[in-house]
């Protein structure tokens, strides 16, 4: 094999393996949180993979991203150890905030992940605010400011369009449509459903993407990327993808058809999907999805394995990091 | 060997629930994701999903039993080519009862916040009058001569020179990269400014005045103050907001409003409330410097006092210590912002009368110099606060409530506080006075505390 088709077999074979990460990491978490272990709030990412995974594939070292409460799925697409992001959804002293955060508030600063919001598009304008940043010390970063259909219709999303527009600054706003604000159906909350045009009033091109789909999501990313570097400013991206379980573990997600979501797992999953076209390229073959389904298996395990046999925060961790 | 599967909580709040109905067979194949039962919560009733893959063994729970308990196992599941019954089930899955014990032990209480002792103004220090207003534009300029890093960001704060002239110059000094007219968009551009404090710039947001920051409450609490608690101290956020707070005069309800007490409230944040031009000016250095998001409460009919000021290099304060602004012997008067006006005023009155008030400008906020308040009262057995806003849950009801449980022993008197009047400003001149605390009304209650009425 030539080596460029090497490195785009082994480009391929990654994007599918950070899906599969994802999606059995989540199972995973919804079993933990079925024992008691994970406590809470607990809203996983299944069905929504190829977002996150295709956007990463696109993006370079030093971009920043920020999302919402549905977040476990960013973290594990930049590389953080599932390890330490199990232990965080069990409040452990290893999760990556050190059991402080929980499941909606993870960070790293190495890894340029600025959280982790709990509070329903707050997440928009401290993107907008990383994109800030990278303009003013004359870096060529991009923020991928992730955010959901639900978010969209919050004021402080037009807010931050207008200023990014304003100014220039090299945000990419991800709109992640998965249908649902909670219980409320697009159709039932948005005056406006199309979300690429969300943008229009403040001069922001947006570009519909099939978001179930990782490589038509890596490559309206890159496109958007190269867009933000030059210069021109702030671009939205409205994904098109959907959210298999409930809003929340406690959810049971009455308010949609059986026969909806049985469409999209059975005909749009984006892991199955792309493991057959991988197949079909001749990248893989059926053994080797299902080595890599058991190799996962084993990193999830382990994850989990961490995230209950870790202890809990000292006692004395109540009043640390509040003040630098 | 095969494995349990175990009656999951389905909510947080869940510890047994009714297994409705199962929606597999014993000897059906399962793989992550099928439906294997529907179960009823205390909230919903949910569909149960595998999550690992095989071939279900035995059914434990018929269908339609109630109060089956969290974590009981309900049916077995077979790996690849085994026969049921084969093995003893194996509670591989089975959660560890408690999570491992930590142990160090508990904090007896929160920590103090470490306050650095108040540097001397060296002798024979040249003294210039200055108007709080300039000691403010000055303390800005030379933190941005200082770091990069450092920009103003707010309403009208550049080309317009500052709706209240607190930045006059500094677009012509730092330009606009540095110092940024925004849109009249509170809620956004202080979330913009939050996202750039996590990515290490240091930006100062000029809010026209605090009433407007209302719109912006989330980004500041939830954004702001929580984030390196959250974080695991991974991520801070070292920003200044500030601005005018407080009555200024004739503007009425949504423009007459003190939130020293509200942010006060917050873990995370620091709060200070100057009144001297010197302490505005060092404060607001020492605000831009600290890695912690700082609320700096300002005055808007104190900008134009002048007050003197060291002519030093960089006179910088440390944020958390309170000052004596008038030793005394009789009573202690605690004040901040405009009231230590009034507290002075009122103290020269009262030595007419014959009683020695001690007046402290408490400065911050947050953390609450209790210490040299406590040490005025054990000297002088009686205490009265001051302040402009309204006197429930204010700064003065925390100041006497922690004096009354500090300092019991040594009190002659109760602690009495002086606020404003438990109502929105009125408009109307009169009913305005009527209002806001005066100098006769600190008189009438030191006397009483004093009984000298």
């Amino acid at each position: 094999m030539p080596e460029a088709a090497k490195s785009n077999s082994e480009s391929q074979k990654k994007l599918y393996h950070d899906m599969l990460l994802i999606r059995r990491f989540e199972e995973r978490a919804g079993q933990l949180y079925g024992m008691g272990l994970i406590g809470g709030f607990c809203h996983l990412y299944i069905g929504q993979e190829a977002v996150v995974v295709g956007l990463m594939g696109a993006a370079k070292q030093g971009d920043q991203q920020v999302t919402s409460y549905r977040d476990h799925g960013h973290m594990l697409a930049q590389g953080l150890d599932p390890k330490a992001v199990m232990a965080e959804l069990t409040g452990r002293s290893t999760g990556l905030s050190r059991g402080k955060g929980g499941s909606m508030h993870m960070f790293s600063s190495e890894k340029k992940f600025y959280g982790g919001h709990g509070i329903v598009g707050a997440q928009v304008p401290i993107g907008t605010g990383l994109a800030f940043a990278n303009q003013y010390r004359g870096s060529s970063a991009v923020s991928l400011t992730y955010f959901g259909d639900g978010a969209a219709n919050q004021g402080q999303v037009y807010e931050s369009f207008n200023m990014a527009e304003l100014w220039k600054l090299p945000v990419i706003y991800v709109i992640e449509n998965n249908h649902y604000a909670m219980g409320t159906s697009v159709k039932r909350s948005s005056a406006v459903a199309d979300f690429s045009k969300r943008g229009s009033s403040f001069g922001i091109p947006g570009i519909n993407v099939d978001g179930m789909d990782v490589e038509a999501v890596q490559s309206a990313g890159a496109e958007a990327m190269e867009y933000c570097r030059s210069g021109k400013g702030p671009i939205i991206l409205s994904m098109n993808t959907y959210r298999y379980r409930g809003h929340s573990m406690s959810d049971p997600a009455k308010y949609r058809s059986k026969e909806e979501l049985t469409e999209y797992r059975e005909k749009r999953d984006p892991i199955e999907n792309y493991g057959k076209k991988l197949i079909d390229r001749g990248v893989v073959n059926e053994q080797d999805l299902k080595q890599m389904d058991a190799e996962v298996k084993k990193v999830v395990v382990a994850a989990a394995e961490f995230a209950t046999e870790s202890p809990e925060p000292g006692l004395n961790e109540l009043y640390t990091d509040i003040y630098a | 060997m095969s494995t349990e599967i175990l009656m999951p909580a389905l909510s947080p709040t869940m510890e047994e629930g009714k297994l409705s109905k199962w929606l597999v067979k014993e000897g059906d194949v399962v793989k992550s994701g099928t439906i294997l039962a529907e179960i009823e919560t205390d909230k919903a009733t949910m569909e149960f999903e595998a999550v690992d893959e095989g071939k279900i063994g035995q059914i434990l729970v018929a269908e339609g039993t109630e109060g089956v308990k969290v974590n009981s196992p309900i049916a077995t599941l077979l790996a690849d080519g085994e026969a049921p019954g084969a093995a003893p089930a194996k509670k591989a899955e089975a959660p560890k009862a408690d999570a491992p014990k930590s142990e160090a032990p508990a904090a007896a209480a929160a920590p103090k916040i470490e306050v650095a002792a108040e540097p001397e103004v060296p002798p024979g220090t040249e003294f210039v009058n200055q108007t709080v207003r300039d000691a403010l534009r000055d303390a800005m300029a030379e933190e941005m001569r200082r770091d990069e890093l450092v920009f103003l960001m707010g309403e009208e704060v550049a080309e317009y020179q500052g709706a209240y002239k607190i930045s006059q110059g500094l677009l012509e000094e730092f330009g606009a990269r540095r110092v940024i007219d925004t849109p009249i968009t509170e809620h956004g551009f202080t979330g913009l400014a939050v996202g750039a404090a996590f990515d290490g710039l240091k930006p100062i947001v000029e809010f026209m005045t605090w009433n407007f920051a209302m719109q912006a409450m989330d980004q500041i609490i939830n954004s702001a103050a929580k984030t390196r608690y959250m974080s695991g101290g991974q991520m801070g956020c070292p920003i200044v907001f500030r601005g005018p707070n407080g009555a200024a005069a004739r503007v009425a309800a949504q423009h007459s409003q003190d939130y020293s007490a509200w942010y006060a409230s917050v873990p995370g944040m620091k709060v200070i409330a100057p009144y001297f031009a010197a302490d505005a000016k060092a404060l607001l250095k020492a605000a831009i410097r600290d890695p912690n998001p700082v609320i700096f409460l300002e005055n808007e009919i104190v900008y134009g006092k002048s007050f003197p000021v060291p002519k030093l290099d960089d006179f910088v304060l440390p944020i958390g210590k309170a000052r004596i602004v008038r030793p005394g012997a009789d009573v202690t008067i605690v004040a901040y912002s405009i009231t230590v006006g009034q507290a002075l005023e009122a103290a020269e009155k009262l030595a007419q009368d014959g009683i020695d008030a001690e007046v402290i400008d408490l400065r911050t906020l947050r953390p609450l110099d209790m210490d040299t308040v406590l040490e005025s009262v054990k000297k002088t057995n009686r205490i009265v606060t001051i302040e402009q806003a309204w006197p429930v849950c204010s700064i003065g009801s925390e100041v006497c409530s922690r004096v009354a449980l500090d300092a019991f022993d040594y009190l002659d008197a109760p602690p009495t506080k002086v606020a404003g009047k438990d109502v929105p400003m009125p408009y109307a001149a009169n009913l305005e006075k009527l209002a806001l605390p005066t100098v006769d009304d600190l008189i009438q209650a030191v006397k009483a505390v004093c009984y000298k009425a």
